[in-house]
């Protein structure tokens, strides 16, 4: 998919992640000085840009678990062409999804006013700042909530299945991972 | 509790010296246990495990694969309603809801005093007569609103089933046409005897010309597969009658076990007379426990007439006898090497095909698996000679083919046709009109629309283990291949990943249109999963699982359409509804505190 003229312009985020998938990405090391020949970033933590513009690859980390994450994940998918599930989060829901055996108002309860050694706000209030982005009752893999066009996995998928899956992309092969770099731990 | 313990341990040790203590009987030893008991406690499991001298994990995943036997108390009545297609024509959803209202009882769970539970089962081949529903494993047919009403007062008195009105257990056989097959009168005996007139080579040589296919679905030509079990190495060579007709809207098999019982022995002492095997099974399926009394009298009939055992008919050296197994409630083990398994007691997981069973079948001994109308059809040719059999029919499928027929008619039952009938002229002696589409074939076969209906049934048109599902223009064909889709899910085997994953996802795309959240997107991501499902399973339910969703959407995609919104996505739940909890804890009601289901266009 090179576009004739120009670098294409790829924005990252991590929504409900820990941004292990982002270190990965650090880690294709020299291939970053490649990389950057090809592409140029748009909204990512290496660029700090805080809303996405038109883009022609988007990759998300992190699955979705409250209500801006539902909106960043909208703008990603109204601005990119192409967008990629980064990780087991992203993909499953992972970890965070863990708490879906629970509700998530008794979450807040145990959190904010039962457990051990935590200080109630004054009057039991659970924090309710507008600025503080609402829980969902259930963290939901991407896919759930947006259409995405590609699925990398791995907690975090390495540094070197990332750079086959881009390169792949940007030089216009449909993206194929095969073992032993496709792996799902 | 010890009065009760002992009597655990007696049932035991009756059922486990009954069954030899042979571990290839484990799932009989599990049924008839749960028969006495109710239920599978697990120090009974210990307990077979030790004296099967097996482990006690394979003993409890067995135990655990088949859907009619229970590990934890299911009540004293467990009543179960068939939910085929036909049946939910024909308003079973409804009487389930009256049931769970009159005895206070969620489906799917038991009631508070261990009375009684009510849930759905797969088709229970009761389509001609229904609604129907089992209840202890016995099939109630013809169910109405009244007759829930008084099961449901017979269940809180507390009556033992033997004294429940008899008519309630009445299973009619509808045979509406009759063909060949029907009109013959079987003197026990008689084809056995034309037979062994030939000799074991003419004899198969006859099957052969005859062109006799399986009955089954998948038309595999019986002489073949009768001499290539006959020239498999081996000294041991079985015959097993597959009578585990579980595929929905297929019924032909309980009439001619019911009514027609000595052509079907009669077909396999002429299997094992061709193949030279000594031991017969009947997989029976459990639907149709109540058919296991009248059976065995049957085989002990002709037991006593000389026609099984040792020295058949006085002719030294030709020793056969059939036992009879029942299954439990497992559509996966109608696969020929899963009921293989299944018979060896073990879980009903297909095996790998080479070898095939007719090279290594039961025990690793060449197995000639046949379906029941395949083997009632030999008589038929013994009788009167394969070339006045193959006379009937089409080039490619000689003989007759009895169809169940269900649904949308006036006259619902067993047809008897030559192959080659069209589907328009069964429609015309069903009593069938307004008619919008057929299902042939049952769940995994075919749907057919309206421009169709000229074609014909047969192997080389339309082939059919034959079910045959009739639906008017007042029926919703989404709702029916939902209804398929469902079952395929519950009747995974779980053994491969692509199967039982993706007969999830395809139950989770179906009930998301269902629920109105459907999205164009969501009909490619169907043909996707319906194209691993092809390319991955390990068996073919996996590989029909997304049949009816794929024909429905090719002949019926209004019906899929007018569900979606015009959207390219749309998710599954309700954001919105998904924020209501933290709403509540916080007690925010501002406009980030809420979220539309659907991207705002700003």
């Amino acid at each position: 998919m090179i576009v004739s003229g120009r670098k294409l312009r790829v924005a990252t985020t991590s929504l409900a992640g820990c941004f292990g998938c982002h270190m990965s990405f650090l880690d294709i090391d020299e291939h970053l000085l490649e990389l950057v020949e090809l592409v140029e970033f748009d909204r990512s933590p290496l660029t700090d840009i805080k809303h996405c513009g038109p883009c022609d690859i988007g990759i998300i980390e992190g699955g979705v678990c409250n209500a801006e994450n539902v909106h960043v994940l909208r703008e990603f998918r109204k601005h990119c062409k192409i967008l990629i599930a980064l990780g087991a989060c992203a993909v499953t829901g992972g970890l965070p999804a863990q708490r879906n055996h629970l509700d998530v108002g008794q979450c807040l309860q145990e959190v904010y006013h039962t457990c051990i050694g935590v200080e109630s706000l004054p009057g039991g209030q659970v924090p309710n700042d507008p600025e503080l982005p609402l829980l969902l009752d259930k963290v939901h893999p991407i896919h759930e909530v947006v259409r995405v066009d590609y699925f990398i996995p791995g907690c975090p998928p390495s540094g070197e299945a990332i750079w086959k899956f881009l390169t792949d992309l940007i030089a216009g092969h449909t993206p194929r991972l095969s073992h032993p770099i496709l792996r799902f731990d | 509790m010890e009065p009760i313990a002992n009597s655990l341990d007696a049932v035991l040790e009756a059922v486990l010296s009954k069954r030899r203590r042979d571990p290839t009987q484990l799932l009989q030893i599990l049924r008839e246990v749960q028969e006495q008991v109710g239920y599978i406690p697990p120090p009974a499991l210990t307990a077979i495990a030790a004296a099967l001298k097996l482990p006690r994990a394979r003993v409890e995943g067995v135990a655990g694969f088949y859907s009619f036997l229970h590990l934890q108390p299911v009540g004293k009545y467990r009543v179960l309603f068939s939910d085929n297609a036909t049946d939910r024509l024909l308003g079973n959803l409804d009487l389930l809801g009256t049931m769970c209202q009159k005895l206070w009882v969620e489906q799917g769970k038991v009631s508070e005093d261990g009375l009684v539970s009510v849930d759905v089962t797969s088709c229970t081949g009761m389509c001609d007569q229904g609604p129907a529903l089992l209840v202890n494993g016995r099939p109630i047919t013809r169910l109405t609103h009244q007759r829930v009403n008084e099961i449901c007062e017979l269940i809180r008195s507390r009556r033992p089933l033997s004294l429940w009105p008899q008519e309630y257990f009445r299973v009619e056989d509808n045979i509406r046409r009759k063909d060949d097959l029907l009109n013959t009168v079987l003197e026990p005996g008689a084809a056995l005897a034309a037979a062994m007139a030939l000799g074991p080579e003419a004899w198969l040589g006859e099957v052969q010309k005859s062109s006799l296919r399986g009955r089954g679905g998948a038309g595999f030509t019986t002489g073949v597969k009768w001499e290539a079990c006959r020239n498999a190495p081996g000294e041991e060579r079985v015959i097993v009658c597959n009578a585990d007709e579980g595929e929905p809207g297929t019924f032909k098999d309980r009439v001619l076990l019911t009514s027609y019982p000595d052509h079907v022995f009669e077909g396999m002492t002429l299997a094992a007379y061709a193949t030279g095997a000594r031991q017969g099974f009947l997989y029976l399926r459990g639907e149709y426990r109540y058919l296991l009394e009248p059976l065995e009298a049957a085989l002990q009939r002709r037991r006593e007439a000389g026609l099984l055992g040792q020295g058949i008919r006085g002719q030294a050296g030709f020793d056969f006898d059939i036992e009879i197994h029942l299954g439990a409630g497992a559509y996966v083990c109608g696969e020929e090497t899963a009921l293989i398994e299944s018979l060896e007691g073990k879980r009903g997981t297909p095996r790998i095909r080479p070898p095939f069973p007719v090279i290594k079948g039961y025990l690793g001994r060449p197995t000639v698996v046949n379906n029941v109308e395949t083997l009632a059809k030999t008589v038929l040719i013994a009788l009167e000679g394969a070339e006045r059999f193959a006379a009937v029919g089409t080039a490619q499928s000689t003989g007759t083919k009895l169809l169940s027929i269900s649904g949308d008619c006036a006259f619902p039952g067993i047809y008897e046709y030559p192959f080659g009938v069209s589907i328009e002229q069964i429609l015309e002696d069903c009593g069938a009109t307004d008619v919008q589409a057929v299902q042939v074939g049952g769940a995994s076969g075919t749907c057919l629309a309206s421009y169709e209906f000229h074609r014909g049934i047969a192997y080389e048109d339309v082939p059919t283990a034959g079910s045959f599902m009739i639906f008017d223009t007042s029926r919703d064909l989404f709702e029916v291949a939902r209804n398929f889709v469902h079952f395929f899910a519950h009747e995974s085997c779980g053994f491969c990943t692509p199967c039982r994953v993706g007969t999830s996802l395809l139950q989770n795309f179906m009930d998301k249109l269902a629920t109105g959240h459907g999205a164009k997107y969501d009909l490619a991501d169907i043909e996707w999963i319906n194209r691993l499902l092809k390319a991955a399973s390990h068996c073919g339910l996996g590989l029909a699982a997304a049949n009816p969703v794929v024909e429905t959407l090719i002949k019926f995609r209004p019906a899929y359409e007018r569900r979606l919104q015009s959207l390219d996505f749309a998710p599954a739940f309700d954001l919105d509804q998904s924020l209501a909890e933290a709403r509540r804890m916080t007690g925010r009601d501002d406009a980030d505190a809420h979220l539309s289901s659907v991207e705002a266009h700003r």
